[in-house]
């Protein structure tokens, strides 16, 4: 493995976070140590919303930034930044997890779903219909991360009683606390 | 967070030859991610592990084996786990989020860090993070912390549910290092802080957790674990009971009883067991076993509370469990 830690490194890293983008076919288990780029970054291959992107990437750069600043996907949203929210909610390889604290570098060779990858030719999924149906939102903000897990949630075949939504439901914060009007919506996509 | 290189090898022979000083092993990321924006962890050197063969439930001759990267969710709804210890089962759902469950493994959450606020909190001393810096929990904020196995140098609690069952069920882990592979139950993988609250544990610098071993024990299957918190989900424990009981008629012949919240390792209670062997299944026997949870605690300015409470869970677990 590499070096250890300068000062001199530390800022050729943090520059090299803006570096370009490259958009492809995911390359077949590029050798990361052999891998070409600016100093200090390395090669990411995965799919978003069924479209293959490379990017090279400083190791630190989560999954949430890599789609927010690097592919402009600004759906999944930045709440908390500490796995406490649940905003930044997204499925990789079809499993809700938090974008926040997944490295980009750790979803080589996965397939990312966010809430841009959910309705198809303009038309809205069950679950986002539904919320759109039931007011599940005030701001806003927390609503692709409710909307991306209460995805989920139907497929996990969760969410029999209103009691059990809200408990699988909980790894999603409404500061508003549209929660009623969530759970009805959940209910309402649930028989969809 | 400071910078750090990556590497993702895929046997854990590779990941053992790449582990050095200042390298850290990653899977789910739940802590390790988050801890590095806290600039509380700082590696230099991150090892992606999620490519290595160590996942799955499998049912061997010595028990049934967990290995270290199975996800939470899927362990909590593993068919022999969900027969066999229920215990385990209910402690890894009532953990943390369904989301944080699909991506946290069994070995990190084992080896999860503390959510004192202090240790988290890079502009106070924490003699976990910086050894000799001081413990500002022991006259300050101090509500949430242990009352047992502490130390005037640390009163932090170990945050695992899964920790507190696993201990209960008699359960070891399986460790891998350069040198060989060896066995430790996990009763004793934990230390308490004493002068040293930055040594948490027996595992040794690059040592890999391969798996988790539950020994058979048939009455498992009548088991339990309570949480108590401040909200009814995605919080962690005030207080845990992780329990079975083995019944005999109406007589109580064997129980396991472990707690967490309370402590700063996830602590099995003998007293509160042998205390319960032999007895009839009524609720002024498991008020009497009770009354030994909390031998010697040494609460802090804010935590009395614990005292009791802790008492009460393991009533509450036993009459929900058992019947009165």
């Amino acid at each position: 493995m590499a070096d250890g830690l300068s000062r001199r490194h530390f800022f050729g890293r943090a520059a090299a976070v803006s570096a370009g983008l490259a958009v492809g076919v995911p390359t077949a288990t590029p050798d990361l140590a052999a891998a070409a780029g600016p100093p200090g970054t390395i090669p990411v291959s995965f799919t978003v919303n069924g479209t293959g992107r490379t990017l090279q990437l400083d190791p630190r750069v989560t999954l949430l930034d890599a789609l927010r600043e690097r592919l402009n996907l600004t759906g999944t949203k930045k709440g908390c930044d500490r796995g406490q929210c649940g905003a930044c909610t997204v499925h990789v390889d079809g499993r809700r997890v938090l974008s926040c604290l997944t490295l980009a570098a750790a979803t080589q060779g996965r397939a990312v779903t966010t809430v841009e990858g959910l309705a198809s030719n303009g038309t809205l999924t069950p679950v986002q219909q539904a919320f759109v149906d039931n007011d599940g939102m005030q701001c806003g903000f927390c609503t692709s991360g409710q909307v991306m897990s209460a995805t989920a949630l139907i497929t996990e075949g969760r969410g029999s009683t209103a009691d059990e939504i809200r408990e699988w439901m909980s790894g999603n914060i409404c500061r508003c606390g549209c929660y009623t009007n969530i759970v009805a919506a959940i209910q309402q996509a649930q028989g969809a | 967070m400071q910078a750090f290189d990556f590497a993702a090898p895929t046997s854990v022979s590779q990941a053992l030859g790449l582990a050095t000083t200042g390298s850290a092993y990653l899977a789910g990321g739940t802590t390790l991610v988050d801890l590095m924006k806290l600039d509380v962890m700082g590696p230099v050197h991150v090892i992606d592990i999620n490519g290595l063969p160590l996942a799955g439930v499998t049912t061997q001759s010595d028990g049934l084996h967990i290995g270290a990267l199975s996800r939470m969710s899927d362990v909590a709804l593993d068919p022999n786990v969900t027969s066999q210890f229920p215990v385990v089962a209910q402690a890894l759902l009532a953990s943390a989020s369904p989301q944080i469950r699909n991506m946290a493994s069994i070995g990190g959450n084992l080896l999860q860090r503390t959510r004192c606020d202090y240790f988290r909190d890079t502009t106070t001393p924490c003699n976990k993070r910086q050894p000799g810096s001081g413990c500002p929990a022991q006259t300050g904020v101090n509500r949430t912390h242990a009352i047992l196995g502490t130390s005037t140098s640390c009163a932090a609690t170990h945050a695992s549910d899964l920790a507190v069952a696993l201990v209960a069920m008699g359960a070891s882990v399986r460790l891998q290092g350069q040198s060989g592979q060896r066995t430790v139950a996990l009763d004793g993988f934990y230390q308490l802080p004493g002068t040293t609250p930055n040594v948490e544990n027996v595992l040794q610098p690059g040592e890999l957790i391969i798996d988790v071993v539950l020994p058979p024990l048939p009455w498992a299957t009548t088991s339990s674990y309570l949480k108590i918190r401040d909200r009814q989900s995605y919080e962690f424990a005030l207080t845990s009971v992780a329990l079975a009981v083995e019944l005999t008629g109406a007589t109580i012949t064997d129980a396991r009883v472990a707690v967490g919240g309370v402590a700063t390792t996830p602590l099995r209670l003998p007293a509160v067991e042998a205390a319960l062997r032999g007895r009839p299944a009524t609720t002024a026997t498991y008020q009497a076993a009770a009354t030994n949870a909390a031998t010697g605690a040494k609460p802090l300015s804010q935590n009395g509370f614990k005292v009791t409470l802790v008492q009460r869970a393991i009533v509450r677990a036993l009459v929900e469990l058992v019947g009165a």
